[in-house]
């Protein structure tokens, strides 16, 4: 078991690497100059701009710049934001919390509802409940996220007023506040961004858990737990969804870029400080450097979230321990 | 068992799979069910313990009796506790049959538990003295073990294991050795009689292949198209087939003496139960067609203690 | 040497006999037929500029109400749906090409390349899609459609790829490859006629749920500020120039919304039948 997990954990790095390859080249293959922007506020001279260039590297060789890139990004150091002027690892450091905050929570809401719906489907198949579900979650997973925060946004909090519109703090509340007062604060600005992603990945899960399920309780091994005598609901829940959490855990790998996307633009609707806003925000002003960094963290995420979801899987499944 | 009637529905009516079989299981003796895939076998050994799976449904006139008690009157508590602790079932491809996830022990163990409460150690050390008993080298390291780390053999001993774990009296065996190398068949085979005679069970034996039941059952019941249409102590069947499904079954087993022919296949194919022709159900591929055969023939005698379904019956025979 | 209905008419026909394909068939149809036909019936919204109706609710003149500049949201939603049908279906149909070949050549030859292929491949499915287009898009002034069609249809392959290269795996060693080439067929012929038919079920149902996937992101990204700029607007485009009257003229922003979550439904409905239809385990 270990030496599979450590051959798959230098799969992950090696991915990882290319991965970084990837961003460099795409940074250096798209059009448009970074620095073009920045003659929009004020003046700069060509002499500026130059110093701009050495300083940001961009004058250097390719192979150069993706050494320094590279040499640097293993440091920790993601280069400078332009719009912030500050270290982009920092910026990223300060927003990362709040995004694994809404992850978690979707997560969490996945693998609980989800999963349980899922598989109170699959028992229940073809019944009216299971249509009518099936088809809330064939249209959840249609809805443009953004279309759906701006009209969840304006619903609950311009229209109805009971949340607030954006957020992760009410500015008004002290931040000696008791910690009771803190904690609902937090989870009313959470409420509406953690829903609206929710959606989404929840319709996705569920429909996934309810496929496996009704394979796996077809299969011949529940027929024999049966014959032992035991009751149906160990046999769905002992034998058959340890069988039908496979797909599942590999949903996982697959779902957090979907995940991270849907971000981008619930946390810019929402206001929540995290590295969608960041993103989107990195877009607005053409801050490539922000832009990257953003990139390449998403994307040691999504890698380590794949090798979790391997390791879980092998957890899971005897089977490919002993391969 | 006694007019079992079991349907499911299709294109929107309910069409018998199983129509009206009948048997006894006496204890300490094996019974043979032999068929070709399709006529209803293993649905009605499915039934005996009310397992057959939905849209499928026993129909209202069938009479299932196990230890004197009526399976069919039970409640779903009640028949869970016989499931297993009146009769144990050992199925076809035991790499399928076993939940790939858990270890050897867990599932012989599950099956002790299910019905005895007894502790969980206690389970291991029974699920170990059940290993040796089907005749696992090694018990003790080998409930530490998963389905996948085991031989094809070993994991049908492993089935049989599961199926006594409740000390059952009957033992239903589905196509026990179809997935199994011709090696190992024999091998399974040996170790259901010498389970049969040494606990005093008796064996269900459900095939397709007229050769396992040779030495190993006592009386056979052969089904064709949902019904049984011969039965017999084995020996009788043997020395005197009588009916034409029989009669060509038999038939058509190469032998491995005597000179080369070509093989004898039964003319045509078996139906579908969507597609059972009225009266008798074999008449289509009959060699000899009985004038009365568009009745269906009831079960008539043969000789003493030998009945087929099949006009034939009444004539006199040379 | 095909294991499944293949023909296209036979698919289709698979696909109306289920439920959910028809009611996605015929949504589909609605929403084609509403974009293919909208310049001859309903009027260019260039050509209104009318302030006294601006931001009107829905009414009998203008069955899906007007925007904040008068312009009918109708005529808007319509042509929206050219563009946004367009692009997806040119994406689309690039990255299912890429993908198709990328996976052909890689399973079939294997070796090296293969693994360094599948490594790249990796990587870039690690890299969110969303994230590679904002990378190639951001620093664009004002993009040109054709190059926007082909950024998004490049960085859409890479599924496709590992798709049709585990079919190749799985058909390599068959015996019918096996006789091709002891008739002397040649790679491509290999390839082509042999290799990609098999393919061709599993292919179409990404396609398929790849334009669901293509509208979703190209909404997205004009939502961002880097789609297809006015007044050449797409579905996405509209909802970003309705943000500012959302609550004085909300339905300039619902029905695009609407019409993308419809259309997309639609695509996932069919796609789901076809991949029903194509299973073996039917």
């Amino acid at each position: 078991m270990s030496r599979w997990l450590i051959r798959r954990a230098g799969e992950a790095v090696l991915t990882l690497g290319v991965a970084v390859c990837l961003l460099f080249v795409l940074m250096r293959v798209a059009p448009g100059d970074p620095l073009s922007r920045l003659g929009d506020d004020r003046p700069v001279s060509p002499r500026e701009v130059a110093t701009l260039r050495a300083r940001y590297g961009i004058d250097q060789p390719m192979l150069t710049q993706f050494g320094q890139f590279a040499g640097a990004a293993v440091r920790g150091d993601l280069g400078t934001s332009i719009e912030y002027s500050r270290p982009v690892a920092r910026l990223i450091a300060e927003r990362l919390p709040a995004t694994l905050l809404l992850g978690a929570t979707v997560l969490l809401l996945n693998f609980t509802l989800g999963l349980w719906l899922g598989v109170r489907q699959a028992v229940r198949q073809g019944r009216l409940a299971d249509r009518a579900l099936e088809f809330v979650s064939l249209t959840a997973y249609a809805i443009p996220s953004f279309a759906l925060a701006l009209v969840l946004a304006w619903l609950f909090a311009t229209h109805w007023r009971v949340l607030p519109p954006g957020g992760m703090h009410d500015v008004l509340l002290s931040p000696n506040a008791r910690f009771a007062a803190r904690a609902t604060d937090l989870l009313r600005h959470l409420l509406l961004p953690a829903f609206t992603l929710s959606l989404v990945s929840v319709a996705a899960t569920m429909r996934y858990q309810r496929a496996a399920m009704i394979d796996a309780l077809a299969l011949p091994f529940v027929q024999t737990a049966r014959a032992k005598g035991i009751t149906e609901r160990r046999a769905v829940w002992h034998h058959a969804w340890r069988n039908a959490l496979f797909p599942v855990v590999t949903l996982f790998g697959l779902w957090l870029p979907i995940l991270v996307t849907g971000s981008v633009f619930v946390e810019q609707v929402f206001a929540w400080p995290g590295l969608g806003s960041l993103a989107a925000v990195a877009v607005a002003s053409r801050d490539y450097p922000l832009l990257m960094g953003t990139a390449l963290l998403v994307s040691t995420l999504v890698i380590a979230g794949g090798l979790l979801a391997d390791v879980l899987y092998a957890v899971l499944d005897p089977r490919v321990r002993h391969a | 068992m006694r007019d079992l009637r079991v349907t499911f529905p299709a294109q929107g009516v309910r069409i018998p799979v199983v129509d009206g079989v009948s048997f006894d299981l006496v204890r300490g003796q094996t019974m043979a069910l032999v068929g070709e895939s399709g006529c209803g076998k293993s649905v009605t050994a499915l039934a005996l313990v009310r397992l057959v799976p939905p849209p499928g449904r026993i129909e209202a006139g069938s009479a299932i009796r196990l230890r004197d008690r009526d399976v069919l009157a039970m409640s779903e508590r009640e028949v869970r506790g016989i499931r297993g602790r009146v009769c144990g079932f050992v199925f076809q491809d035991p790499m399928t049959s076993l939940n790939p996830v858990f270890t050897v022990g867990d599932q012989i163990s599950e099956g002790i538990r299910a019905h005895f409460d007894v502790p969980r150690r206690d389970a291991m050390a029974r699920a170990e003295q059940l290993l040796t008993e089907v005749g696992v080298g090694d018990a003790a390291a080998r409930l530490r073990a998963y389905p996948h780390q085991l031989s094809g053999g070993m994991r049908q001993r492993v089935m049989i294991a599961i199926a006594l774990s409740a000390e059952p009296d009957v033992l239903i065996a589905d196509e026990p050795t179809t997935a199994l190398d011709v090696t190992v068949q024999a091998q399974i085979l040996e170790v259901l009689d010498h389970l049969r005679a040494s606990r005093g069970m008796s064996v269900l034996l459900i095939t397709h292949d007229l050769g396992i039941v040779a030495g190993r059952a006592d009386r056979v019941a052969v089904m064709y198209a949902g019904q049984i249409v011969e039965e017999a102590p084995t020996a009788e069947l043997f020395a005197r087939p009588s009916h034409p499904y029989t009669q060509g079954l038999f038939a058509s087993v190469p032998r491995l003496s005597g000179p080369i022919q070509r093989l004898n296949p039964i003319r045509g194919s078996v139906p579908p139960p969507t597609a059972w022709p009225s009266g008798c159900r074999f008449r289509p591929r009959c060699p000899i067609v009985h004038p009365k055969s568009e009745q269906m023939p009831p079960l008539l005698d043969v000789a003493a203690d030998h009945q087929m379904r099949c006009w034939l019956a009444g004539d006199s025979r040379p | 040497m095909t294991e499944s209905p293949r023909h296209g008419t036979s698919l289709l026909a698979a696909v109306w006999r289920r439920a959910p394909g028809r009611a996605g068939l015929i949504a589909l149809a609605v929403v084609v037929a509403a974009a293919v036909a909208s310049p001859a019936f309903l009027p260019s919204p260039i050509e209104q500029p009318d302030i006294e109706h601006a931001s009107q609710p829905p009414s009998a003149a203008h069955p899906l109400g007007t925007d904040q500049l008068s312009r009918d949201v109708l005529s808007r939603v319509a042509n929206g749906g050219r563009v946004s049908l367009a692009v997806a279906a040119i994406a689309v149909t690039l990255s299912i090409t890429i993908g198709a070949l990328v996976g052909l050549g890689a399973g079939y030859w294997g070796g090296a390349a293969d693994a360094v292929a599948m490594r790249i491949v990796d990587a870039a499915l690690a890299i969110p899609r969303l994230f590679l287009l904002l990378l190639l898009l951001a620093m664009w002034e004002a993009i040109p459609p054709a190059a926007f069609v082909l950024v998004v249809g490049v960085t859409g392959w890479f599924g496709t790829s590992r798709l049709v290269r585990a079919e190749v795996l799985r058909l390599r060693e068959s015996d019918y490859v096996a006789a091709a080439h002891g008739l002397g067929a040649r790679a491509g012929r290999v390839m082509f006629r042999h290799l990609l038919p098999n393919a061709l079920g599993p292919l179409l149902v990404a396609a398929t749920l790849g334009v669901g996937e293509v509208i979703l992101l190209e909404a997205g990204l004009s939502f961002l500020g880097l789609g297809l700029r006015p007044p050449r607007p797409s579905w996405g485009g509209m909802i970003f120039e309705g943000r500012a009257t959302l609550v004085t003229a909300p339905w300039a922003t619902m029905f695009p919304a609407i019409a993308i979550t419809v259309t997309v439904l639609a695509v996932n409905l069919i796609g789901d039948a076809l991949r029903d239809a194509l299973d073996p385990h039917r």
